[in-house]
């Protein structure tokens, strides 16, 4: 079999899509990606390349005075825009804190805002991020929160002055897909600030049904750093993004109970 | 002096400067807290204080 060729081709124009736009930044690809559970920065480059993201998530940790090679570097190299999070943060102040240490060490004050309220599930504490959303934008923090898939927290995040909000398809890391769809489109429906699908997205199909439900992007870690070969589900990630995309501006038919001939039967012989 | 650097014990370090040297000799990507406020790049110079806890982040891969 062929090896495919991991370089991404401008994603196709409908003539009717525009750009995304996040606060004062447009971006041509409708896919963010995050870094976490990459084999090895090689990897990871490979599968940033081959999505055609144009903003990558990376966590704050420790420096690792052993640690060989430097993300900052690779993302660099890819030309991508880095958004820091407040991964594995539990608490308002907590998840505020590491948002004002990573403006400091990545000069942005973008911050994708994640405040967890559970080990097991993953699941935002929603009290908790409202709260840190609360303070971050009135730091003057661009802040896209990681949020539970509810219409009316979303909502309060949007009136909260986020850039964008990111409900998630299922929990993080999962790959189960989009476990409310409904959820999800009210959400989209109500929302004028860009809808991020973020975290539960298994395979290029979820993503396409994201885009299809109405949102403004999707957001995916897991489900190509994990694939058996990344940068192929990364370029699998990019065209369902484009899919879903063109099929939202498209406009689906409705779905119907019984069937319709798309062949007319008029001029039909008498056999 | 004693101070936490990043959770171990050390009583060699006496500025936020030397704290930085200690654990990368990278400058870009960095950030410190001491206390768990941030201390801006401006201010490395600073000296430590006895018990001062300081911690020392860069990127890490993470979703």
């Amino acid at each position: 079999m062929d090896k495919p060729t991991h370089v991404a081709p401008p994603a196709p124009r409908t003539g009717t899509d525009s750009e995304l736009k996040i606060a004062d930044r447009t971006f041509d690809s409708r896919l963010v990606l995050g870094t976490g559970g990459a084999a090895n920065l090689a990897q990871l480059a490979d599968a940033i390349t081959a999505s055609g993201t144009e903003l990558v998530t990376v966590a704050l940790r420790r420096v690792d005075p052993h640690a060989g090679g430097s993300i900052v570097d690779v993302i660099e190299r890819c030309g991508v825009d880095v958004l820091p999070n407040t991964a594995g943060c539990f608490t308002a102040e907590q998840a505020v804190r590491t948002a004002r240490l990573a403006r400091e060490a990545f000069e942005t004050d973008w911050i994708k805002l994640e405040v967890i309220g559970d080990e097991d599930s993953l699941l935002p504490d929603p009290v908790e991020l409202l709260d840190a959303a609360e303070t971050l934008v009135a730091d003057g923090f661009t802040v896209l929160p990681y949020t539970n898939d509810d219409p009316i927290l979303a909502t309060r995040l949007e009136e909260a002055g986020c850039a964008a909000v990111m409900p998630l398809a299922a929990p993080i890391g999962t790959g189960l897909g989009i476990r409310n769809p409904h959820n999800l489109a009210l959400i989209c429906e109500k929302i004028k600030v860009p809808v991020i699908c973020d975290a539960g997205i298994g395979t290029a199909s979820d993503a396409a049904q994201a885009m299809e439900l109405g949102c403004a992007a999707v957001l995916l870690a897991t489900a190509v750093t994990r694939a058996a070969d990344p940068a192929l589900m990364a370029t699998a990630m990019r065209d369902a993004v484009n899919a879903g995309r063109a099929a939202r501006l498209a406009g689906r038919i409705p779905k119907r109970h019984l069937a319709q001939a798309s062949t007319s039967f008029e001029g039909m012989a008498n056999l | 002096m004693k101070i936490e650097l990043n959770g171990t014990a050390r009583e060699d370090i006496a500025t936020v400067a030397e704290a930085v040297a200690a654990v990368s000799e990278a400058r870009r990507g960095l950030a410190v807290a001491v206390n768990g406020d941030v201390v801006p790049r401006s201010e490395w110079d600073r000296p430590l204080d006895e018990g001062d806890s300081v911690e020392i982040l860069t990127a890490t891969q993470g979703g």
